[in-house]
């Protein structure tokens, strides 16, 4: 009786919580602990060093085939970089995001530890929204697996130096690193969408892998409605719209409307998915 | 502070640690939680029973705003939940059906993991409180590997680490002792006494009797979503039936004794009696305000021969029976 007296209004009105960075913290050593989120980069990583190689062991004329950018690399390592973006774009990035934000309540239920988490406790609103932050986190740093390994391996196997932008302009190597850069914050920005869409897809099961390959399914989906011109109406609405419009990154001045018009799309994308994700996992019995 | 808001404060210790009132649960045309009533004691080691599949655990997840009751009120600590859930799970602990955790992270690095997401317990304590977690249930030598390669008992005792690490004012054990070996379950006795010597209440769902029996001071008893018995162990085993046993060689005489007297029914005389170490052995249920001795004379005056006569309190396991039924089906 004595030590519940003394400990009880201590704990009634908790003191003081923590901020949400220790969890945060938690939440993205949990995911970059796991071999299998390794396992994703690396694959992302081969991508570059597949194109770099294959360019290097068949050097030839230009056929104008093959990928965006696939004919400069010989004329500038710097090249395979954005080679290898354009081909991850596609299916690579989307089939591991879809993992990590497929995984992302679905797996935790799985596990078990869904409910673990929430009566340790963790809020409903708080799990998903640094399930979410963790997951874009992924989406940046595949985008950069891509992008850091196709530089390094470009400058390994081809010459470096100056470079011819689409507008006709020069830049220089710093320069072009920083564009890089911009690239990738595109390509990551792009796929912020597709990671909402996996959220909202992971509170609907209890089956990982069924919401991983949903989500997946979706950007394919997205992207196949991109091709046909009889759906030229729902075009603008698409996730995959703007994948590729990153070339405007590539101009001289930067071309800047694409960026805006993606990042308002993806941004659309994540509202309407997260509160559809907030609605349906605040209001769920946890029975797994 | 004035004399009311002592009286408030009084009356808030007193009260249940755990209320709830016509609580129901339904899943579709389901009902898996029927109208129950719970009052869990300050203090009390509470034993929830009920076959397989009579809601013990739907319960406890509603209990812990897992799950959302159709209708009814549920008060933990003395607050209403769902709404005040975040002021009460961070002084409630719990190994809710079966323990889960992340197979490729160590025990130690799983119980770090829950704990940072505990926003109400201080970051500087966590590997110290880690560690005592870890040694109180045994796992201390086991804590730098990975879960994946944990035993069942194993993990058992991480999901029982983990709902001590940190004092909780009440403690919810699901089926505590599953798959844990003799000395487990031994441990997870004097485990449950020490936290009720810190003043924790401790609410166990188990279907295993003579543990409850060994451990709790209350018990409930659930049977198809609903409540069939809740008191103290020795109001709702006080409330069992007294079985009269008689050894005896002369079973057709002492039957008839035992018909003649009125306590068994003419036509059933064969339906008590079996094999007791090869000897015959009468089991009849005794009514409370009927005199054993009057059956004693009456038998020996019979003539018949007495190995062996004992009237018993019917055990948790008899009574258990008695109220959720005999046999494997599960209640629909």
């Amino acid at each position: 009786m004595s030590s519940d007296q003394m400990s009880s209004p201590a704990r009634t009105s908790p003191v003081r919580p923590a901020s949400g960075w220790v969890f945060m913290a938690s939440e993205l050593s949990v995911l970059f602990r796991r071999r299998r989120t390794w396992a994703l980069l690396l694959a992302l990583a081969a991508i570059p060093i597949l194109i770099a190689i294959a360019v290097r062991l068949t050097s030839g004329p230009p056929s104008g085939r093959g990928p965006a950018f696939l004919d400069q690399i010989t004329q500038n390592g710097q090249f395979v970089s954005v080679t290898a973006l354009t081909v991850a774009i596609p299916l690579f990035l989307p089939l591991t995001v879809g993992v990590v934000a497929g995984d992302t309540i679905a797996g935790e239920a799985s596990s078990g530890t869904l409910r673990y988490l929430l009566v340790a406790p963790v809020g409903r609103a708080r799990l998903l929204v640094v399930k979410y932050a963790a997951a874009a986190i992924f989406c940046l740093s595949g985008t950069l697996a891509v992008a850091v390994t196709g530089t390094l391996i470009g400058a390994a196997l081809f010459p470096v130096g100056p470079v011819t932008l689409l507008s006709g302009d020069t830049i220089g190597v710093g320069e072009s690193l920083l564009r890089t850069f911009l690239i990738c914050a595109y390509v990551t920005v792009s796929l912020l969408g597709l990671c909402a869409v996996g959220l909202f897809i992971s509170t609907l099961t209890d089956v990982p892998v069924g919401a991983m390959a949903a989500t997946v399914v979706v950007a394919v989906i997205s992207q196949v409605l991109g091709q046909l011109p009889q759906l030229e109406w729902i075009h603008p609405w698409l996730l995959s719209q703007y994948w590729f419009g990153f070339a405007d990154l590539l101009r001289e001045p930067i071309e800047w409307s694409s960026f805006g018009s993606n990042a308002l799309l993806q941004a659309g994308y994540v509202v309407v998915f997260g509160a559809l994700a907030y609605g349906r996992f605040t209001s769920r019995d946890i029975l797994a | 502070m004035s004399a009311a808001d002592l009286q408030t404060a009084g009356s808030a210790l007193a009260d249940p640690v755990v209320q709830t009132h016509r609580l129901t649960k339904r899943f579709g045309a389901q009902t898996v939680v029927d109208g129950i009533d719970l009052s869990v004691p300050r203090g009390s080691v509470f034993g929830f029973l009920g076959p397989n599949g009579s809601g013990k655990t739907t319960t406890i997840r509603i209990l812990l705003g897992l799950a959302a009751a159709t209708s009814g009120e549920v008060h933990v600590l003395g607050q209403a939940i769902p709404r005040h859930l975040p002021n009460v799970l961070p002084r409630v602990g719990a190994l809710v059906e079966g323990p889960g955790f992340y197979p490729f992270l160590s025990g130690r690095a799983n119980l770090r993991r829950l704990d940072a997401a505990d926003r109400f317990v201080s970051p500087s304590t966590r590997r110290s409180r880690v560690e005592t977690a870890l040694e109180r249930v045994g796992l201390s030598h086991a804590a730098g590997k990975k879960v994946g390669a944990y035993s069942l008992g194993m993990k058992q005792r991480l999901g029982i680490a983990n709902a001590l690490l940190t004092h909780r004012d009440l403690i919810v054990l699901d089926e505590p002792t599953n798959g844990l070996d003799p000395q487990g379950t031994r441990e997870v006795r004097h485990l449950v006494r020490s936290l009720t010597a810190e003043g924790t209440t401790v609410f166990v769902s188990s279907h295993l009797l003579a543990e409850v029996e060994q451990i709790c001071s209350h018990v409930a008893v659930l049977r198809a979503g609903r409540l069939v018995a809740q008191g103290t162990l020795d109001e709702v085993r006080g409330a069992g039936q007294k079985l009269l046993q008689v050894l005896t060689p002369d079973v057709e005489l002492a039957h008839q004794v035992l018909a003649g007297v009125g306590l068994i029914a003419e036509g059933q005389l064969h339906d008590h009696h079996d094999y007791h170490d090869g000897s015959p052995r009468i089991s009849v249920p005794l009514p409370a305000d009927f005199p054993p001795d009057r059956i004693a004379t009456a038998l020996v005056s019979a003539g018949v021969r007495i190995n062996g006569f004992s009237v018993e309190q019917a055990g948790l396991e008899d009574l258990f029976v008695a109220l959720t039924g005999e046999g494997f089906d599960v209640v629909q």
